[in-house]
């Protein structure tokens, strides 16, 4: 969970209470991560227990007026988080790929027509991500990111759609799909993770 | 009401005889004033026929095109050519503009062709520089200005002298993802102001700026999409 982190990050700036981390934390997403006030309380607390904030000494009587400052542990732990590389390597198991390859098997079904549908249906998703764009100020550097993160994932799934509409072409007439039934013969699993 | 742009049971066949190829089959589509449609298709698909079919650069083998209502078919050679000249904004996707004129010039070109005086071409040609943010650069030659500058230009000499029906093939041609994205904002601005906007690509990121897409696929639309609900259901939606 990345939320401790981008709290470390707002601190690295300078102490502040939580409630103005809350307004930060929100207005830096481009809005998209709605975060409660109790969640930026309690992750808080955990980071200080694990020594990556301390209160500054400003304020103090209840939590909720303590500043915090980052401490050198937490900002040597945010600089190692923001160089750590994200899981991406899931197994393959992907839904719509799945979808695509049960469909290989059902004779009567036209496969195209399948693939058109959930190409239509992403397309669709991504129009309403660049409305966002296209509502937000052109300055709006955060809105934009988040919004360019979604619009990259799902424009490679269009093109995956696109690639398996040119594979299936090459396929041979789907006629042969109805083989008769044989013993199978064991595969090998695909790895892909080290 | 008149859609800007119709289609009706518009095919295309090129050649004949064992040769023959369906470029279009029957396809219809109407774009109104202020939406832009993005057609959409792998490569031979026919989306640059329907293009210049659309843009009258091209006569269909059968059905009918209307611009404004008006069947293509039955104004004279020079009236369509007029037409061409006074209603349609064409963007290309290497954007096409003449490297011994000015950006200014380029802009009114279309204007001048169609006999207009160069003091009423030249104060509509800044008005649609302006609207792009590039009057600055009204003297400039083409090779003065950067890719993004060239586009706007491009986009000027489209819309200006209030044409009704902008055509654009690829229109964002080499330019990365921030300055496509940019020049799908400026085409999508320009069909606000009331013009009927129609963008070939095969580009899902580009098409996505349309208010419609259309899918095409061996010559027959095979699909559009149905106006999205508002952007608030994707991102408000777990909002206290």
């Amino acid at each position: 969970m990345s939320v401790p982190f981008a709290l470390l990050a707002l601190l690295s700036e300078g102490p502040k209470y939580g409630l103005r981390l809350q307004n930060e934390f929100e207005s830096r997403t481009g809005e998209v991560w709605p975060l409660n006030v109790g969640q930026v309380y309690t992750t808080l607390q955990r980071l200080e227990r694990d020594g990556l904030v301390e209160a500054d000494g400003e304020g103090e009587r209840s939590q909720k007026q303590k500043r915090y400052r980052i401490t050198s542990a937490g900002a040597q732990e945010l600089a190692d988080w923001l160089r750590t590389p994200p899981e991406l390597v899931p197994p393959p198991r992907d839904e719509l790929v799945i979808k695509v390859l049960v469909a290989l098997q059902v004779p009567a079904i036209d496969i195209g027509e399948i693939l058109q549908a959930h190409r239509r249906h992403v397309i669709e998703v991504m129009q309403r991500y660049t409305r966002i764009k296209a509502a937000a100020a052109e300055d709006d550097v955060p809105l934009a990111l988040v919004a360019d993160a979604e619009l990259f994932r799902l424009e490679a799934i269009v093109r995956w759609l696109d690639a398996a509409d040119v594979r299936l072409k090459q396929l041979p007439s789907r006629g042969s799909a109805l083989v008769e039934d044989t013993p199978l013969e064991r595969t090998q699993p695909m790895e892909v993770s080290q | 009401m008149t859609s800007a742009l119709e289609l009706r049971q518009v095919s295309k066949i090129y050649g004949s005889g064992p040769t023959e190829v369906d470029a279009l089959s029957e396809v219809d589509v109407s774009v109104e004033r202020g939406e832009l449609v993005a057609i959409m298709g792998p490569s031979g698909s026919g989306k640059s026929t329907l293009l210049t079919i659309a843009g009258s650069l091209e006569e269909p083998t059968s059905g009918q095109v209307l611009v404004d209502g008006v069947d293509l078919a039955t104004v004279s050679r020079s009236d369509r050519a007029r037409m061409r000249r006074r209603s349609i904004g064409y963007v290309f996707q290497d954007f096409n503009l003449l490297p011994g004129l000015t950006a200014l010039e380029n802009v009114t070109l279309p204007l001048e062709l169609d006999g207009i005086g160069a003091k009423a071409a030249r104060a509509r040609g800044l008005e649609a520089m302006e609207d792009l943010d590039v009057a600055e650069h009204a003297d400039r030659y083409p090779d003065e200005l950067s890719g993004g500058e060239r586009q706007r230009v491009a986009i000027a000499r489209a819309i200006v002298g209030k044409r009704g029906l902008l055509l654009a093939d690829e229109p964002t041609g080499a330019l990365d993802s921030v300055n496509g994205g940019a020049v799908m904002r400026l085409l999508r601005a320009a069909t606000r102001r009331g013009v009927a906007g129609v963008v070939v690509t095969h580009e899902a990121q580009l098409a996505s700026w349309a208010d419609r897409v259309v899918f095409l696929r061996d010559g027959h639309v095979v699909d559009q999409t149905v106006a999205p609900p508002g952007p608030e259901s994707l991102l408000a939606g777990d909002r206290r």
